[in-house]
């Protein structure tokens, strides 16, 4: 198939998954029982020109979707004049809504934590998959013996540990030898330089640590299967008769081959990963999006809720393309054009 | 001088229950240098088998049970792992059938060949890479090819790739296990072609493994006709041809079509080959022979030389 | 109905997944006769004293006491019922959805069945447990709820599965032939094509029932599990929350490991069933090649004309 016909085919899908978010996004904090949105203007919290603003930009007080009468009316312009629209309207702009807890813009609460758990995740997900990958590798080629069975059974139970569940452990194991809660010590800030940066590091170990073993199994998992077929293909004998030995074949043969599928899987996991990083964010109290998430839940702020909702879906969204990418440019037989 | 002594080899394959199926069964046979044999009978007759049984190149289940494999002198057989490697491809290559997933399809194919150069000879990059072109014009693909990827190659072209990556490291022996299957017969004339011109240019020897006896017959100085996992008969080209003695050799030429005689019917053999977990206790071709005796199904008839040459396991007539 | 005995008789000489069934089974045992082997009843309302809260292990409360004064063993009892409960009925509606659209998709294909992968790709993309938490916390708590939210959210990968698998079923004999003689499509569906997919949706059946505990005990944990109801993550929810500066291993742990302890059944069940119902390869080209030569010694058999052979 062709390389650009691919990407354009899997851009479009993305976008138009985009656009379903979104509405889909819009039609849950409205639709269900409990009018999230209504709640809002009636909450005492807010001051009256905080409650105004939001009526504003939100249409709150237009139709939700569709205005019928003023479309009887002839007015068509006049009939999208609703609160999609000025949803829609306010989210090009960047706008999020206010939050219920704290009362600051959710955009700017959003863009202040979102490194947090960025790196959060990119550390685990980089060493789950180098782990993962090397582990089901091994346990691939050594089928059938006790390192193959000891390495699925620890895969296996891994599997049926709740992240939450093995972050309390390693709490407890680790409660005063490493930090266990927070992003630094309190008081420390980042003007101290390096020695902040130190101390976050160190209040990364944990998380990190939690993440990284619990998405090792689904990554070992899936190499072991994707390996076991690599290596019973025929081009593996061919590599045998030409003389190359085990480690030569499994290097420049087999490992390539293996890892293309892993591209799609990681992308595709990406959904789970996020939800890890919520409950570790949670045990951990790192002040990320996770946390965040967390606390507008106990707290019923629901503006924050949307919004975090709404980054993680386009951030797993955007993943998945770039997963797309990354995998028609591997794989040769996805041809360029 | 011979330059690959096959003595007595047999092979089986392990099942999940232990059972051991007698996949070969004593097939000897001596390659010159510089001569060709052709290994002829039906699918499943073994001869995949024994070719993957001389490299050491048998699947998991398989166990070579007996015999020697002797390339000049040496027994393979009796070489550690490492030892062997060297003998791969470096002095015995081997084409396999099926060309289609044999080459690494997210590797280019001239770091294929280039790659089973660099393993045997102490040779850099770039000279590698000169070889490789050498060996793509020596088997009629253009240079720039070198730069695709298997599955930018026709059929007939990555066997010819696979060809000369055959003889990337120069071998003695080329073992080309049924070079021109699913090849419509434009290709397949080009690489027998290819492959007798490989022949006399490179005095080369070639083993040929194939159920066509046609092409046996314009490539092998020699023949070699098994049936279930045995040898039924082992002769010269000329002697297989004019005065063939075994009822399964017979029957195979006569499932040929015959140029010079077009009208002539087709025969085809009734009946299966035998499966290899119910041997019959004599001659295994017995079911399906025409010529049967009372002997035949009760002992099986051992590998005679009727004379210099010419090798036959048959009951003779008045038996 | 045959194969599921051969299933059977293969399964039960698997000992990863016979293990897997015991341990699945014991919790069983435990949520059934929990009124019988629960020292205490969590619901009832007893009078504590401050020394009582979050009292260590001993003889009277084998598990100890939670932060109400509680006896934790009794509410892990009980709390099996929950997650076995949740576990059951979520997994078999994703189950049942992923079947029908799978088995629609599947053998219809066209616009239609394009039109539900779209659909599959879509919730694909959606992170899980943070729509989970949305929905929850919009709609409110409770088992139903929750069973609902879970089991409308894991259907997809089983649809996915169910459809390739009819892909290729739809093509062979035995439909081809019922479609000649008459069969409608549906008579074709249940009788022809959905009797060899049930084993696969089986094994996926019993992953997805680990999947739904430990959803549950997520969700629960997050703090938006059914109030009215003890589970294993609402006792880690309580725990974290109030015990975990004390220390109380014997309140934070159990209810985890209970979690761990059934959802590792299920899953070793599960991949055996996997296994058996869809084999991998059991070899490959890289093996250790050293017993491929076995020559028996003195097993040289007779045959004439050795030697020179020309």
């Amino acid at each position: 198939m062709q390389r650009s016909d691919y990407l354009i085919r899997r851009t479009f899908f993305a976008l138009a998954t985009l656009v379903a978010v979104v509405v889909f996004n819009f039609f849950l904090f409205r639709i269900l029982p409990g009018d999230p949105v209504k709640a809002i203007i009636r909450s005492p919290r807010l001051t009256t020109a905080a409650r105004e603003k939001l009526r504003v930009d939100f249409g709150l007080d237009k139709p939700i979707f569709f205005d019928g009468e003023r479309l009887r009316e002839g007015d068509v312009a006049g009939a999208f004049d609703t609160q999609f629209t000025a949803y829609v309207r306010a989210l090009l702009r960047g706008n999020l809504g206010i939050s219920f807890r704290s009362r600051r813009d959710v955009a700017e609460v959003l863009a202040e934590r979102v490194w947090r758990t960025v790196v959060l995740v990119a550390g685990a997900e980089t060493l789950a998959v180098v782990f993962g990958m090397a582990l089901g590798l091994v346990s691939a080629w050594r089928r059938g013996t006790r390192l193959e069975m000891t390495i699925l059974l620890w895969a296996l139970f891994s599997w049926g540990l709740p992240t939450f569940f093995l972050g309390i452990v390693l709490l407890l194991l680790a409660r005063g030898h490493l930090p266990v809660g927070g992003m630094v010590v309190p008081g420390l800030k980042p003007e101290a330089g390096l020695v902040y940066w130190v101390d976050v590091g160190r209040h990364l170990i944990l998380p990190t640590l939690t993440m990284t073993i619990i998405y090792t199994s689904s990554y070992v998992l899936i190499m072991r299967s994707t390996a076991v077929e690599v290596l019973s293909e025929d081009y593996i004998l061919t590599a045998k008769a030409k003389g190359l030995n085990t480690f030569q074949i499994l290097r420049d043969h087999a490992l390539k081959n293996a890892m293309l599928p892993m591209v799609t899987m990681v992308a595709l996991n990406l959904g789970y990963t996020v939800g890890g990083a919520i409950q570790v964010e949670t045990v951990f109290s790192w002040p990320g999006i996770g946390r965040l998430m967390y606390d507008a839940v106990q707290l019923r702020d629901y503006p924050v809720l949307q919004g975090v909702f709404l980054l993680l879906a386009v951030s797993v969204i955007a993943a998945n393309l770039l997963a797309d990418i990354l995998y028609s440019v591997l794989d040769p037989r996805v041809k360029p054009e | 001088m011979a330059i690959l002594q096959v003595r007595n080899l047999s092979v089986n394959y392990l099942t999940d229950d232990a059972t051991a199926l007698r996949a070969v069964e004593d097939v000897s046979f001596s390659l010159d240098q510089g001569r060709s044999l052709g290994l002829v009978g039906e699918s499943g007759c073994g001869k995949t088998t024994a070719m993957l049984g001389v490299l050491r190149l048998l699947p998991a289940e398989g166990r070579i049970v007996s015999g020697e494999v002797l390339y000049e002198g040496v027994d393979l057989l009796d070489l550690s792992e490492r030892e062997m490697r060297n003998y791969r491809w470096g002095k015995i290559a081997l084409v396999f059938q099926g060309a289609m997933n044999a080459l690494n399809p997210v590797r280019r194919v001239g770091d294929q060949i280039a790659e089973a150069i660099m393993i045997h000879e102490s040779v850099d990059k770039t000279a590698a890479r000169k070889r490789v072109g050498e060996l793509l014009d020596m088997v009629g693909i253009t240079r720039e090819m070198a730069g695709q990827y298997p599955h930018q190659y026709s059929g007939g072209m990555r066997q010819r790739a696979m060809i000369a990556m055959a003889l990337a490291c120069s071998p003695n022996i080329l073992i080309a296990d049924e070079p021109t299957t699913a090849l419509d017969v434009m290709i397949q004339a080009q690489i027998l072609d290819l492959l007798q011109n490989l022949q006399k240019e490179l005095e080369l020897s070639i083993i040929l493994v194939t159920h066509d006896l046609g092409m046996v017959a314009e490539i092998c100085d020699d023949v070699l006709v098994m049936y279930g996992g045995k040898t039924a008969e082992y002769a010269s080209v000329d002697l297989i041809y004019n005065e063939s003695l075994h009822p399964y050799t017979q029957r195979l030429l006569q499932a040929f079509p015959d140029v010079d005689n077009p009208t002539s019917t087709l025969a085809s053999i009734p009946g299966y080959p035998p499966p290899l977990d119910a041997l019959p206790p004599g001659c295994r071709f017995e079911p399906r022979c025409y010529c049967k005796k009372h002997i035949c199904a009760a002992e099986s008839p051992p590998l005679v030389a009727v004379k210099p040459g010419h090798y036959v396991a048959c009951h003779p007539d008045g038996g | 109905m045959k194969q599921f005995k051969e299933i059977w008789r293969t399964f039960r000489r698997r000992p990863m997944g016979m293990l897997g069934a015991l341990l699945l089974l014991s919790v069983v045992f435990v949520a059934i006769f929990a009124p019988w082997l629960a020292p205490y009843d969590p619901k009832a309302a007893i009078a504590v004293k401050p020394e009582d809260l979050l009292t260590p292990p001993d003889a009277e409360h084998l598990l100890g006491r939670d932060d109400a004064g509680k006896d934790v063993l009794s509410q892990l009892i009980y709390g099996a019922r929950v997650s076995l409960t949740v576990g059951f009925a979520a997994s078999f509606m994703s189950m049942f959805i992923g079947t029908v659209v799978g088995l629609v998709s599947g053998y219809y294909g066209g616009r239609i069945g394009n039109a539900l992968m779209r659909l599959v790709d879509f919730l694909l993309v959606i992170p899980s447990l943070p729509l989970m938490l949305v929905f929850i916390s919009i709609w409110g708590r409770g088992l139903w709820k929750i069973i609902l939210v879970i089991g409308i959210l894991g259907w997809t990968f089983n649809a996915r599965l169910v459809r390739s698998q009819v892909l290729s079923i739809k093509e062979r004999q035995f439909v081809l032939r019922a479609r000649a003689l008459g069969a409608g499509h549906l008579r074709i569906i249940v009788r022809h094509v959905f009797p060899q997919v049930l084993p696969l949706i089986l094994a996926e059946a019993v992953l997805s029932i680990s999947d739904a505990i430990i959803a549950e005990s997520s969700l629960s944990f997050l703090g938006l599990g059914d109030p009215m109801l003890v589970s294993w993550g609402m006792m880690l929810n309580f725990a974290f929350e109030r015990a975990i500066s004390r220390m109380a291993w014997w309140f934070l742990l159990p209810p985890g490991f209970a979690i761990v302890w059934v959802s590792v059944g299920l899953i070793m069940m599960g991949n055996t069933l996997e296994e058996i119902v869809n084999p991998r390869l059991k070899t490959h080209h890289l093996f250790d090649p050293r017993c491929m030569v076995a020559r028996i010694a003195g097993a040289r058999p007779k045959v004439e004309a050795e030697g020179a052979m020309e």
